[in-house]
């Protein structure tokens, strides 16, 4: 029920947030909820002991998807780019997920990579989608419903922050059931798992196939804010970033990768009008700090301000 | 009555918000010009920091009042002008954020080297309503694909790179049968060999082309693809690189002859020359996107910029240099034009109705803005071969193109141009 509550008042900030902030600010705030849904299936996969550092190829084909939808087949509906992306990077992750479930660790984390830089490298190679330099996508009706110019957006941030909340939900309430502690016990010990009896393989898949499906979904999202896509998306260091950002937030919380890539995004911009030829060493040293002062995240401050209240 | 610490910490951020949210107003002391280009990444040192350095010049010799004719008026119009620098790295997904907090915070945004960037970038300015001057990527697609109100280009696009280093290719070496590729897997490369084939297969037609390489952007290393060259039999070999695989490509390709036994081509050749100097071996034909650096007329304009640039920089301005300065003197010749019909302080739409189809000049020359209904600048372009006199690199056989020689006429995709018309 707490959870249930604290949905309820992300989701009624967020739309607040859509419908009275600025026009910038609804943007930084899209690309964070897009970036925060795919932390979010990050640290689904973490629960398992695994990091993705290949979340860019899911990230890019939903970016992908929802823009050749417009591009090819003239489709301009927010609704069903979002849905196609979500469906495309579950339907990718069903496939390489059969393969990548056998692999732990640096294997799991070099094969992740690998495949994204296989897309990449596709995609540079496509000169009928534009190579490196992309192609803009427009969407203009929401389930066939249109909106002014500048209204529209906002309509994205509030259907965007409906599906991140329901995922984040659906997320939070798998993980505190069953399947979250099978999902531990993956991680810590994978051999006592087999001999209780449950299959840590198929664990490892379905939490892989749902960080595909979020991250195809948060692609799709992005794209939409930003209305060009580019090979950009697929590439290494899209996927570092996300891992910074659950590294950032802690892996403890569904509501810690939101939160990040908030903080991350408003870093990045205030370090990129403070400080235009510093700004990557600016993000390096914040994250150092992190690692260092709080290995567990930020969200183990709010943690700990919370047992001490 | 106590005050809570949080009710002042709520107060001071929505004290910050407000802040953020004033639209900074035209008619605000001083102008303020956005200026984003490359500070970091492998394309910051040839192009992203000349750039830069180019625009910090134009603007204080601009507010000093020492720029030659015609714009020797201090700032845009009298008011003077101050700039806001922003790195262009990260990707085009960065930059509609940064663009997107920039905006609001500026006049005028004059900036992007990347085509993804200026792609990703003209739709937002569009939405902002946001006066945006592309001062450097190359794709055609930007007003090919589109047509924009409040996005403009000054600097011409890559096609008549591509197009008049074949036309000097043809008149001088006016039976060659084959022709070789090797350019930077992206879509500048991919591009620009596209534009330059495509050229010669309707200057010459039945050439023969050998091979086309295209190794990664930024592999440094082309053994491979030199001794594929080498075998080829081609007897000229085409490149659109830059930055350190063009620096590669020289000082690999040189010692094992590539230079010798092939006619080389390096259409965007021009920023490598303060750094590789005498080592580019004679022969060589070199582009310079436009009539900049070392093929700059002998203007007032042009001894302006580059004495300048030399005494304060200690090299020579080159072609992302010269294309700053010329956006930046093409919003103050606009700006001035749509002062001098009436307005004391132009707004916006005043300033875009002068632009559009203005002709102006540049530190290269003439500047049309002819394209895309007015929107994006053709100019002659340049093409020079390279000897090394008393231990100097020169330029020479240098030819100027007339710009409607080497670039589509309005409303004509430069890909249709290029199989169809160039001829003539």
């Amino acid at each position: 029920m707490k959870a249930l509550a604290a949905a309820a008042v992300a989701l009624a900030l967020l739309i607040a947030l859509a419908l009275l902030a600025p026009q910038w600010l609804v943007f930084m705030a899209m690309l964070a909820l897009a970036k925060g849904v795919v932390v979010l299936g990050l640290v689904v996969l973490m629960r398992t002991g695994l990091v993705s550092f290949g979340q860019g190829l899911y990230f890019g084909i939903g970016a992908y998807a929802a823009a050749l939808l417009s591009h090819q087949w003239h489709i301009a509906d927010a609704a069903v780019m979002l849905l196609a992306a979500a469906a495309a990077g579950g339907l990718i992750a069903a496939l390489l997920g059969l393969l990548l479930a056998r692999y732990r660790d640096i294997f799991f984390a070099m094969l992740s990579l690998a495949l994204s830089m296989i897309l990449y490298g596709l995609l540079v190679k496509s000169a009928a989608l534009g190579s490196t330099d992309g192609f803009n996508l427009h969407a203009r009706t929401f389930f066939g419903m249109a909106f002014a110019s500048g209204m529209e957006r906002r309509v994205f941030l509030i259907a965007g922050s409906a599906c991140a909340v329901v995922a984040a939900l659906m997320v939070h309430r798998l993980l505190g059931r069953h399947w979250g502690r099978l999902a531990s016990a993956v991680r810590d010990n994978e051999l006592r798992v087999s001999y209780l009896g449950a299959s840590p393989y198929r664990v490892v898949y379905v939490n892989y196939l749902i960080a595909g499906a979020l991250a195809g979904f948060g692609g799709a999202l992005a794209a939409l804010a930003v209305g060009h896509v580019d090979p950009e998306t697929t590439y290494w260091t899209t996927s570092g970033e996300f891992v910074f950002i659950a590294i950032l937030g802690g892996t403890q919380s569904i509501i810690a990768p939101f939160v990040a890539a908030a903080i991350f995004e408003a870093l990045r911009t205030i370090a990129s009008q403070y400080a235009p030829n510093v700004w990557q060493m600016s993000l390096g040293l914040a994250m150092l700090a992190i690692i260092m002062f709080q290995p567990a995240g930020l969200w183990s401050l709010a943690e700990r301000w919370r047992r001490s209240a | 009555m106590r005050i809570s610490p949080s009710f002042g910490l709520r107060t001071a951020v929505a004290a910050f918000v407000m802040l953020l949210t004033v639209p900074a107003s035209l008619a605000q002391q001083p102008i303020k010009v956005g200026i984003v280009t490359l500070l970091s990444g492998p394309a910051a040192g040839p192009f992203g920091v000349p750039a830069r350095n180019a625009a910090e010049l134009t603007a204080e010799t601009l507010n000093a009042g020492t720029v030659p004719a015609p714009y020797t008026q201090k700032g845009f119009g009298g008011t003077p002008i101050e700039l806001v620098i922003i790195d262009e790295a990260g990707g085009p997904q960065k930059q509609v954020a940064e663009f997107r907090n920039l905006a609001p915070r500026v006049d005028i945004v004059i900036g992007y080297i990347s085509s993804g960037d200026c792609l990703a970038i003209a739709p937002v300015a569009e939405e902002l309503k946001k006066l945006t001057i592309l001062f450097d990527c190359g794709t055609p697609r930007i007003f090919e694909d589109a047509s924009y109100k409040y996005v403009f280009r000054t600097g011409p696009t890559g096609t008549m790179d591509n197009v008049s280093v074949a036309l000097y290719l043809v008149e001088r070496n006016p039976n060659v049968k084959s022709i070789a590729g090797i350019n930077q897997n992206y879509a500048w490369g991919q591009d620009s060999w596209a534009d330059f084939e495509n050229s010669m297969k309707t200057l010459k037609p039945g050439i023969e082309v050998k091979t086309s390489q295209m190794p990664k952007l930024f592999a440094g290393q082309f053994g491979a693809e030199i001794t594929t060259l080498l075998g080829s039999g081609a007897e000229v070999i085409h490149s659109s690189m830059w930055g350190g695989d063009l620096e590669g490509l020289v000082l690999q390709g040189a010692p094992r002859g590539l230079f010798e036994k092939h006619k080389v081509i390096l259409s965007a050749g021009e920023p490598a020359i303060n750094r590789l100097s005498t080592r580019i071996p004679d022969g060589t034909i070199l582009g310079a996107r436009g009539p900049f650096g070392p093929f700059a007329p002998d203007t007032e304009l042009a001894r302006w910029l580059k004495t300048n640039y030399q005494d304060r920089y200690q090299v020579p301005p080159n072609y992302a240099s010269f294309k700053m300065a010329q956006a930046i003197l093409a919003v103050k010749a606009a700006y001035e034009k749509a002062k001098g019909a009436g307005s004391a302080v132009p707004d916006q739409d005043r300033i875009i109705a002068a632009l559009e189809n203005l002709t102006f000049e540049g530190p290269g020359g003439a500047v049309k803005m002819s394209l895309g209904k007015g929107h994006q600048a053709i100019m002659d372009a340049a093409v020079g071969t390279t000897k090394v006199e008393g231990g100097q690199l020169k330029m020479v056989d240098v030819v100027r193109y007339p710009a409607e020689k080497v670039n589509p006429p309005d409303g004509v995709k430069s890909e249709a141009w290029i199989k169809s018309d160039l001829k003539k």
